[in-house]
């Protein structure tokens, strides 16, 4: 459990970044909080020739707010998230999910944007991504552009970064008056993987559901958003009844994959229970 | 003052408080190699071919050996319970012919540090034909090595054991109850991986193996003898020891590789395993199948038990030989009168990692069996399970109680016990019925609670034996040195305690050595829960003669008879008052006359058997299928308690493995052999967040009649009967008797005893 040997190297600005990482491309990794990456390369299953240590770059190392919505650097860790990073529904979610991401010092070394990078399909912060409908941005010399979550994980370890690529900064829409959140995540021991997890998010008027993101995660090769079950919340109260017919339906919706520690019956489940948990704290 | 029966803080902190301790990776020697093991990454296979020669070019590298230049090293042999039939299942230091699981060593880079080391073990490339593994120890037995030994089959041996008649019981049954259980593949996991450094003295040519633990002499003199190292060659040397369990400190390969490289490269060698080598490397245990058939009469009491155990024993047959096997053969009946019983152990092989045993070997496995058919019997009878328990428990006035049976080489005779007792103060710590009664309202309310008893009985003290020396100096400091050794669990003050008692001297003064065999010719190492029965007991036998010794002589310098003399505070004084002696003074007098020392040899025969009963109260969620452990009593009868804090610490940790192996740990593989369990993060080990606080009711009802201190051993009490208390709870909980059938209960096993198999 040593690593394979590499080029370790700590730039001082954004622009050197990058141009290392057009000059090494595939041949590098960047080390942000390496709560992943490190053990990765231990058990010599990473073998980057080059490390950029990003951790310098304190450009990178911000969150954001305005009416828009929240933007977080590179360097933000999981553990600025412990309190809410804003007022409202948005920074109080944030903060419980944190709360279920490994443990405590993981939290103060590991990256938000780098669990997106990294796109381990039982990711917390990649479920909230993709419920929320977050946009990435991505960094090269050749330029900067924004991607659409929906555009960003392609399976799992996979992403639509290109080789010189740096997400630099994830955007998260806000959400403002009437939204309500509700996050239910199951794992086999405290700061595990989760086996199950689903996160709702409804803005309600005078007790109507106006709008809906519900999402899935632990369950295939990416956090999936269950759009169609999102359409059949708006415009009913979110009662029991329909939360239990929305869970039912999203338990139909899976093709969970098994592994030592779930089967894939055994998921199904555990995302029926996720979904019809996060949506009653949700309509609560 | 007395010493015996106080929760004294440990004398053995400090250094470890203060971030001083010395464990294996802490001993460096002036240009050391580093040693890295070359594993096979299959299962099972012919060996083609090792290629080295990539790996020997790379700067730093000082050697890398293989099977041929290790070709004069002799397999290792068994330390206990060995058989002659068992001989050719023995592991080599390095895999010959064939290598049989992933893991098994091929070859070992020398290499000047560690990361050198790792990146020439990746350039060695192993050509190995691969062929199907064997997997399943309920199987039928099929070649060990096709074409090496001739009809060798994977089932080196059967234990079988029995009395009584059996046949008779089963013609007399009202019923015959039936029940097969498995418990997984889990092992002792402790925080320091093993690991050690080899450094020969050519001033002195004596090779010195630091890193040792749990048997130090025994490997000593088993190392001498595969290296064929006159006696006085070879010393071994403890020093802090992070965990044992059973499985570290073990003979395996690397220990004999890191001596034999040490003389042959004329370099100091260490190696520290890394946490992957070391669930892949180090012993395995549990993985063990029960079919149980009991005749029983119309109020559950078992009239007869017929038993077949299949143990899997992975590759090869390690140091222990048969004892696991053995021990589950010697203790399924535990507590119970089961006046007739027959027994088949099948140790069968496979291609996982070997195995070996693990705090409460054979009795973790055999307790969740036997609890799991009484509870059988209860629900088939339509009786309480407690009233089963009642009827079938060995009465105190039976005590002692002969088995009729023999594990380790010793009769099976329960030494002292009251059993009833103590399941009667269990049940009354817990308000047994109106906790029933509690839970059956919160189950009627939509909980699933359930609460699940286990009574068991464990066997501590294996002898033969153990020698103590202890000296005392000028300045009246005291030295006990021993031939045990210390694993962590508190031996420096267990031992201090009973010399500080029996000879009147501050424990502050006192100083205990262990695990050093330069400085006691024997001892029998720390397993079995035998430190405090052999050692303790050697160590008041030790004190004593000193004492006598110290005042035979005061009471010459002070003119007046021993009788009229004792021992307080480190002075000899007067009974009656007046003269009075420091103790170092008379050390000092005796100089010249081999100084104030006293020797004391303890030799048992028969081993102890401490007992007791756990209870488990849980809450299942069938939606997610979580399982809580609301609350964990245990109730032990050790005989007689040195220090009851570090009793409760021993049962609070060996809960917390229980409840690992329980519900969480367990080695999974595919269908190929490859282990998918090889980190922590699949290995999962309980954390503080899933063992709730152990409550300990420690009972001193019936002391043992086998040694001069009356205790028993109190290592493996708090794991013994976590499988089978949970397994109980978890079916009441469910209002489902008999659901659980398998170790460990993952969410997985939960949902489909809950949803039934699917797909």
């Amino acid at each position: 459990m040593k690593p394979a040997p590499f080029d370790y190297v700590r730039p001082a600005s954004l622009s050197e970044v990058l141009a290392l990482l057009a000059k090494h491309k595939d041949d590098c990794k960047i080390l942000a909080g390496g709560q992943s990456l490190v053990p990765a390369m231990n058990f010599r299953l990473a073998r980057p020739a080059v490390l950029i240590d990003i951790n310098d770059i304190r450009e990178l190392d911000y969150i954001r707010s305005d009416d828009s919505g929240l933007t977080i650097g590179a360097l933000t860790r999981h553990a600025a998230f412990h309190r809410s990073v804003v007022a409202g529904p948005l920074g109080a979610m944030l903060s419980k999910v944190a709360s279920n991401i490994a443990h405590y010092p993981i939290r103060q070394r590991g990256t938000f944007a780098g669990s997106l990078a990294h796109a381990d399909p039982a990711s917390e912060w990649c479920l909230v991504a993709t419920t929320l409908d977050a946009a990435i941005v991505a960094k090269s010399t050749r330029g900067e552009r924004t991607i659409a979550i929906g555009d960003f994980f392609n399976g799992t370890f996979s992403t639509d970064l290109e080789a010189d690529e740096l997400l630099t900064e994830i955007r998260l829409p806000a959400l403002g008056q009437g939204w309500r959140t509700g996050f239910y995540e199951f794992s086999r021991r405290a700061g595990d993987f989760a086996l199950g997890m689903a996160l709702a998010a409804l803005r309600f008027e005078a007790g109507i559901v106006r709008e809906a993101r519900l999402g899935v995660g632990g369950v295939s090769d990416r956090a999936i958003r269950l759009r169609k079950l999102e359409a059949r919340l708006v415009g009913g109260a979110a009662s029991p009844q329909m939360i239990d017919t929305i869970a039912h339906e999203a338990w139909a919706s899976v093709s969970p994959i098994g592994d030592i520690h779930a089967t894939p019956e055994y998921r199904r489940d555990l995302v029926a229970t996720a979904v019809r948990r996060a949506l009653a704290e949700a309509a609560a | 003052m007395s010493y015996i029966g106080r929760s004294l803080r440990r004398i053995e902190d400090r250094p470890l408080l203060l971030g001083k301790g010395s464990f294996a990776a802490d001993c460096n020697a002036p240009g050391h190699l580093h040693m890295r093991v070359v594993r096979s990454p299959v299962a099972f296979g012919r060996i083609l071919g090792v290629e080295t020669a990539e790996a020997a070019a790379l700067e730093g590298v000082a050697a890398i050996w293989t099977a041929d230049d290790v070709a004069g090293l002799p397999p290792i042999d068994f330390r206990q319970m060995g058989l002659e039939r068992l001989a050719p299942y023995r592991q080599w230091v390095l895999a010959r012919h064939y290598v049989r699981y992933v893991g098994d060593p091929v070859a070992v880079v020398f290499a000047v540090d560690p990361y050198v080391a790792e990146d020439a073990a990746d350039l060695v490339f192993c050509d190995i034909e691969e062929l199907a593994p064997q997997l399943d120890a309920t199987a039928e037995p099929v070649t060990f090595m096709p074409d090496i030994h001739l009809g060798l089959l994977s089932e080196p041996a059967v234990i079988r054991r029995g009395y009584g008649d059996l046949d008779a019981a089963f013609a007399a049954a009202h019923k015959i109850v039936a029940l097969e259980v498995k418990v997984g593949r889990h092992t002792g996991v402790p925080l320091e991986t093993r690991g050690g450094l080899a450094v020969h003295d050519a001033d002195t040519d004596v090779l010195t193996l630091y890193g040792a633990a749990k048997v130090p002499h025994y490997n000593r003199d088993a190392i001498s003898r595969m290296l064929g190292l006159a006696p006085g060659r070879l010393e071994l040397s403890e020093g802090h020891v992070g965990g044992g369990f059973g499985i570290r400190g073990e003979l395996y390969p690397e220990d004999v590789l890191l001596c034999a490289a040490a003389l042959r490269l004329r370099r100091p060698v260490k190696w520290i395993e890394d946490r992957k080598e070391h669930l892949l490397a180090a012993n395995h245990s549990r993985d063990q199948v029960y079919r149980l058939h009991a005749a029983v009469d119309q109020r559950g009491f078992i009239l007869g038990l017929k038993a077949e155990v299949f143990t899997d024993q992975g590759a090869y047959v390690r140091t222990h030989g048969t004892t696991v096997t053995d021990l589950s053969a010697a203790m399924l009946p535990g507590p119970y009168v089961i006046p007739a019983y027959s027994v088949e152990g099948h140790i069968r092989l496979t291609n996982k990692t070997p195995a070996g045993t693990y705090r409460a070997p054979g009795r973790y496995e055999s307790t969740f069996a036997r609890e799991r058919l009484i509870d059988r019997i209860a629900t088939e009878l339509a009786l309480a399970p407690v009233e089963v328990r009642r009827v079938n428990l060995i009465a105190a006035e039976a005590m002692p109680f002969d088995r009729g049976i023999e594990t380790l080489g010793t009769a099976v005779v329960y030494d002292s016990g009251k059993y009833r007792d103590l399941l009667e103060r269990v049940l009354d710590r817990l308000s047994y019925d109106r906790l029933q009664a509690e839970l059956a309202a919160r189950r009627d309310r939509g909980e699933h609670v359930g609460l699940g008893i286990a009574c068991f009985v464990e066997k501590s003290g294996l002898g033969p034996q153990d020698l103590v020396r202890i000296k005392v100096d000028g300045r009246g400091t005291v030295a006990i040195v021993t031939g045990v050794a210390s694993v962590g669990q508190g031996v420096e003050t267990v031992l201090a305690q009973i010399c500080a008692e029996t000879i009147g001297i501050p424990i502050e003064r006192i100083s205990v050595i262990h695990g050093q065999t330069d400085r006691i010719e024997i001892g029998f190492g720390a397993f079995a829960s035998r430190v405090t029965v052999m050692a303790g007991s050697a160590v008041k036998i030790a004190s004593e003669a000193l004492r006598d010794r110290a005042l035979e002589t005061a009471a010459k310098l002070l003119q007046t008879s021993p009788d009229a003399l004792r021992l307080s505070g480190g002075m000899v004084e007067a009974v009656g008052g007046g003269a009075s002696l420091p103790l170092g003074d008379v050390a000092l007098h005796l100089e010249g006359a081999g100084g104030l020392t006293g020797e004391g040899r303890f030799v048992a025969g028969h081993m102890t058997y401490p007992y007791g009963v756990h209870a488990a109260q849980v809450k299942v969620d069938p939606s997610t299928c979580a399982i809580t452990i609301e609350r964990y009593l245990i109730g032990y009868d050790v005989g007689r308690a040195i220090n009851p804090m570090l009793i409760e610490g021993q049962i609070v940790g060996a809960a917390a493995q229980g409840i690992g192996g329980a519900l969480l740990e367990e080695f999974v593989y595919d269908e190929n052999g490859q282990p998918l369990a090889a980190s922590f993060a699949d290995y999962l080990m309980p954390t503080c967040h899933e063992v709730p606080a152990i409550e300990v009711l420690l009972r001193e009802d019936a002391p043992s009649p086998l040694n001069p201190l009356g205790v028993k051993g109190a290592g493996e009490a708090g794991i013994n009967a976590v499988g089978a208390a949970l397994a109980a709870a978890i079916d009441a909980a469910l209002q489902r008797p008999g659901a659980v059938t398998q170790l460990p209960i993952t969410p997985a096993r939960l949902h489909r005893i809950l949803r039934g198999p699917q797909s």
